[in-house]
């Protein structure tokens, strides 16, 4: 077993070698521009291009055609969320979305909040899903965007996206979903959840960094954007720029890929997510699971280890490579507004810690895993006061602390 | 973040780690920080004649939280109450080097003590010279 060990795949994943291997040509040979339509060098672009835009559309049960490249998930939810906001807004003003977004979201929607869009944030149950009813109650006649993430990034929820859907059809309201922590880690199906975009990326499917896509619906209804980036019309105008061709060839693969393998590595990494969540709280208590217990992303374990901090665990192994909800690893510092979002109290928030396994994890780095977090979280209580006075039968709840 | 090698040290050998009895004759305790805050430090001096014979630490909180209190009993140890009452955050900054945005955890230390020092000054003045450790439970 090498060290470090990766278990950070919900902020990025490496490039399968397969993928690498399916870019290679596409950096020397085949170096053309795909808009190249007058020589052999832009046709051979064209057709990398070509082949990638049907892996990736058959990994969502989308037409090519609906796929429009951009440079991540970033850029396509702002794309989708000013997109239609810019195209449609005569018809009204009003967006609806969740308090648990990706910052792509909620910055996005904040941008326009200041130029004078309404904007409803819905909270989330306390095990971190959209009620689709309060998603029915929020609507007014004034809404023209519901946009609601697929899964989360920090504790795996898996929303009930195709409920959402079914009201937004019904209300004749567009509905744009962020699926770029749910794309190729669960079956997705965007005529299923009757969504009309949907934003994903590359690096989080063992692709490479800097593409991602927006996918934009044709038919019932035809979607329609203001494009944000303009020059040359490529994406049906929605997108312009040169395609960068070995990206692209790489996401394709990386979706042929995960359409391949989805149900095999589904199943591999529940089996070491739960391994993980056992080994830890058989040898230590007051471990407690942020999110949904099974409506969950399958390599997505949440903890939040009681009386010890999330920065200072993350420092007692550091040769893991994790990430926590605690302030201190956050420029703002404040805990995490998802754990909050959820009910969570502050204390716990700063407390959490995010595995996310991945394609490339063994039983044995969770193994180790497992063995190197009881010891620092039990070096670490045997530091904490909190830890001393609770097991004093002191309610930390009732102690004035002097806050700072 | 990159930590530097004094608070790995400190995270990793806790200098002074433990508690004294509050109640204990010549000790003064401090508690500041809330958890909802992310730190917690409670810092204990106990007093002979007017010198820190012995300081504990217990500290909720990140690895430069942690050095913080834990150089601090360091410190500590050996001065009188007086000069403790000198000790300043920017020292403790200095000798760990910490980065701007872990500044606040040396002012945790630096309130830490003065809170455990106008505890063992409280205590004093509330019982002049308890001769006997009859009071203590």
């Amino acid at each position: 077993m090498k060290l470090p060990i990766y278990l950070d795949n919900h902020s990025t994943t490496p490039c399968d070698p397969r993928v690498v291997e399916a870019m290679l040509p596409y950096f020397t040979e085949k170096f053309g521009n795909s808009a190249s339509r007058n020589h052999s060098f832009g046709w051979a672009s064209e057709e990398g291009v070509d082949t990638a835009r049907k892996q990736i559309a058959k990994l969502i049960h989308a037409d090519p055609k609906e796929i429009v490249f951009t440079s991540g998930a970033t850029e396509s939810d702002n794309l989708a969320i000013k997109g239609v906001l810019e195209m449609y807004r005569e018809k009204g003003d009003h967006i609806i979305t969740s308090s648990t977004e990706h910052r792509a979201v909620i910055d996005t929607t904040k941008a326009l909040e200041k130029k004078g869009v309404k904007v409803t944030y819905l909270d989330v149950g306390k095990d971190g899903m959209v009620n689709p009813e309060d998603v029915r109650n929020a609507i007014t006649e004034k809404t023209i965007l519901i946009s609601i993430m697929l899964a989360n990034n920090e504790i795996g929820t898996i929303n009930p996206i195709k409920e959402i859907g079914k009201i937004a059809k019904e209300k004749g309201i567009l509905f744009h979903c962020d699926a770029t922590q749910g794309v190729g880690k669960i079956p997705v199906d965007v005529q299923e959840l009757g969504v009309d975009l949907m934003a994903f990326t590359s690096h989080k499917i063992y692709g490479p960094k800097g593409i991602g896509a927006l996918y934009v619906r044709r038919k019932g209804p035809r979607v329609r954007l203001e494009p944000m980036i303009h020059g040359g019309g490529h994406e049906r105008g929605m997108r312009s720029g040169t395609i960068p061709v070995p990206l692209v060839v790489g996401f394709g693969k990386a979706c042929e890929l995960c359409e391949q393998e989805m149900d095999a590595e589904a199943e591999r990494l529940i089996k070491l997510r739960d391994r993980l969540e056992e080994g830890i709280t058989k040898e230590l208590e007051e471990v407690y699971l942020n999110g949904h217990r099974t409506e969950r992303l399958p390599g997505n374990l949440n903890l939040s280890f009681a009386y010890v901090e999330g920065e200072a665990l993350l420092m007692g192994v550091k040769e893991i490579a994790l990430s926590s909800g605690s302030a201190c690893t956050s420029a703002t510092l404040e805990p995490s507004y998802v754990l909050r979002a959820l009910g969570v109290g502050s204390d716990l928030a700063h407390s959490s810690i995010r595995f996310g396994l991945g394609r490339f994890n063994t039983a044995e780095e969770v193994e180790y895993t497992i063995d190197r977090m009881v010891k620092a979280v039990n070096h670490l209580r045997a530091m904490s006061p909190l830890y001393e006075m609770a097991k004093d039968g002191v309610d930390l709840s009732t102690v004035q602390w002097a806050a700072h | 973040m990159a930590y530097s090698e004094k608070v790995i040290d400190h995270y990793n050998n806790p200098r002074n780690m433990g508690s004294f009895k509050k109640e204990e004759e010549g000790v003064g305790t401090g508690i500041v920080g809330a958890p909802e805050c992310g730190d917690v430090m409670k810092l204990q001096i106990k007093v002979e004649n007017d010198t820190i014979v012995d300081a504990k630490f217990k500290t909720f909180g990140c690895g430069s939280a942690i050095a913080s209190s834990s150089l601090a009993t360091e410190w500590l140890k050996g001065k009188t109450v007086e000069e403790a009452g000198n000790i300043k955050n920017t020292e403790i900054v200095q000798e760990l080097n910490l980065p701007p945005v872990k500044i606040h955890c040396s002012v945790l230390a630096e309130d830490a003590i003065k809170s455990a020092l106008n505890d063992y000054k409280k205590k004093a003045e509330e019982s002049p010279k308890v001769e006997s450790v009859a009071t203590s439970s």
